[in-house]
């Protein structure tokens, strides 16, 4: 579909020649507030965690099928790689997770004053980056 | 449509330098957006020295300054002064705000200064606002009642009906608001933008307005109200205190109570 906002970019200079106008910049100039930082990064976790989900479902799949084909999934996912992609998936799980509830609270109608929105934004990355390294934490001491 | 870039010709060059007088003490640099339809050219910056002790405190007051004593090309919107006309809105340090209520001193370093972020520019820092006018109309800022207003006098309103407006009434379409969201950046063809979707909300809280039926039907829609994905930055920026997203989420909410 055709942005009808383009209209607006035709214009006519002093002499009454048609120019196109510039469109004023937008990100390149913007001082990102840590809500705008927290809802680009609600949006990116949800795809990260869309795409982990797959690599979960191998593992799962690969448990079910046959004793090779998990081992090939637990040597991966053991794997410097594997626990890279497993470290950002938890990351990503908490945070979406947390961010989430932040903005249900929303959708029931609370938190949008000055300061709350900004202490809740600060609540989910303490709290993200807390149960991240307690889940590790606890893991690792298990595995 | 999501665009991150800036299209070709509304890149951002190097301009001119105005230095400071001779003998200035405390010399602050503006750097300010340029950009005329007549010369054919990019978009650019121009820097301006300006000696603060001969200058009022707030950013307007510089650029007032500016046009009168240093370059009279420079354009920009302003009238009252005090935060009441909504005209000198524009990009200063990052942020939508009123020029006329910004302090130099709240800035650090040097002091950037762009039109309202993803508009039509019409000269320097002056938008084309058309279409948010246009937008602001289509949600009919107006009262309408079937009811026939008393004989003699007003219709009234109890002290709680008329405090649900509070916070309302106050907006000066300055438009800081709608021009700070990323939804209205990429979707403001379609997407209402926080502005105006507060003056909706005013006329729907209005206890004497009785389209309330009507407005919500008209604003249930995917684009027009629901592009809101909360990011604040309208609370954020607003530079009379106002939470555009507050009504906003009082909208949603009153969409969906209905359906009950």
């Amino acid at each position: 579909m055709k942005d009808v906002r383009d209209a607006l970019m035709v214009a006519r200079n002093t002499d009454g020649k048609l120019v196109r106008r510039p469109l004023s910049p937008h990100v390149q100039v913007y001082r990102w507030p840590l809500s705008m930082a927290l809802s680009i990064l609600h949006r990116i976790t949800g795809v990260a965690l869309g795409v982990g989900t797959l690599l979960m479902t191998w593992w799962l799949v690969a448990a079910a099928s046959s004793d090779a084909a998990f081992a090939t999934a637990e040597g991966f996912i053991g794997s410097p790689i594997g626990l890279l992609l497993l470290f950002g998936w938890s990351l990503a799980l908490f945070f979406h997770l947390f961010s989430g509830i932040r903005h249900l609270v929303w959708d029931a109608g609370f938190g949008f004053d000055e300061p709350a929105y900004n202490t809740s934004g600060w609540a989910v990355v303490i709290a993200t980056g807390v149960c991240t390294v307690l889940a590790w934490g606890i893991g690792l001491a298990v595995w | 449509m999501v665009a991150f870039n800036l299209p070709l010709n509304s890149r951002i060059g190097q301009g001119k330098t105005f230095k400071a007088p001779a003998g200035a003490k405390r010399v602050r640099e503006f750097k300010i957006y340029r950009w005329s339809p007549d010369d054919g050219k990019n978009p650019r910056t121009d820097t301006y020295e300006i000696d603060l002790d001969e200058c009022g405190p707030m950013v307007l007051d510089a650029l007032i300054k500016i046009k009168n004593e240093v370059d009279p090309t420079l354009t920009f919107r302003r009238s009252c002064r005090e935060g009441i006309c909504g005209s000198c809105a524009m990009n200063i340090d990052g942020r939508n705000t009123l020029a006329c209520l910004k302090p130099i001193e709240d800035v650090k370093g040097a002091v950037k200064i762009s039109p309202l972020p993803h508009m039509p520019v019409v000269k320097d820092l002056v938008p084309d606002l058309s279409q948010i006018y246009a937008q602001y109309r289509s949600v009919k800022p107006w009262m309408q009642a079937d009811t026939p207003a008393p004989p003699d006098g007003e219709r009234l309103q109890s002290k709680e009906e008329r405090a649900k407006m509070d916070g309302m009434w106050e907006c000066i379409l300055c438009f800081c608001c709608s021009t700070a969201c990323p939804s209205y950046w990429w979707n403001g063809d379609r997407y209402l933008g926080p502005a105006v979707l507060l003056a909706a909300y005013r006329w729907i809280a209005d206890s004497r307005d009785e389209a309330t039926g009507q407005r919500l039907d008209e604003l249930e829609d995917p684009f027009k109200l629901y592009r809101c994905h909360t990011i604040m930055n309208c609370t954020d920026t607003c530079p009379k205190g106002l939470n555009p997203a507050k009504a906003i989420g009082a909208i949603k909410q009153l969409i969906v109570e209905r359906q009950r």
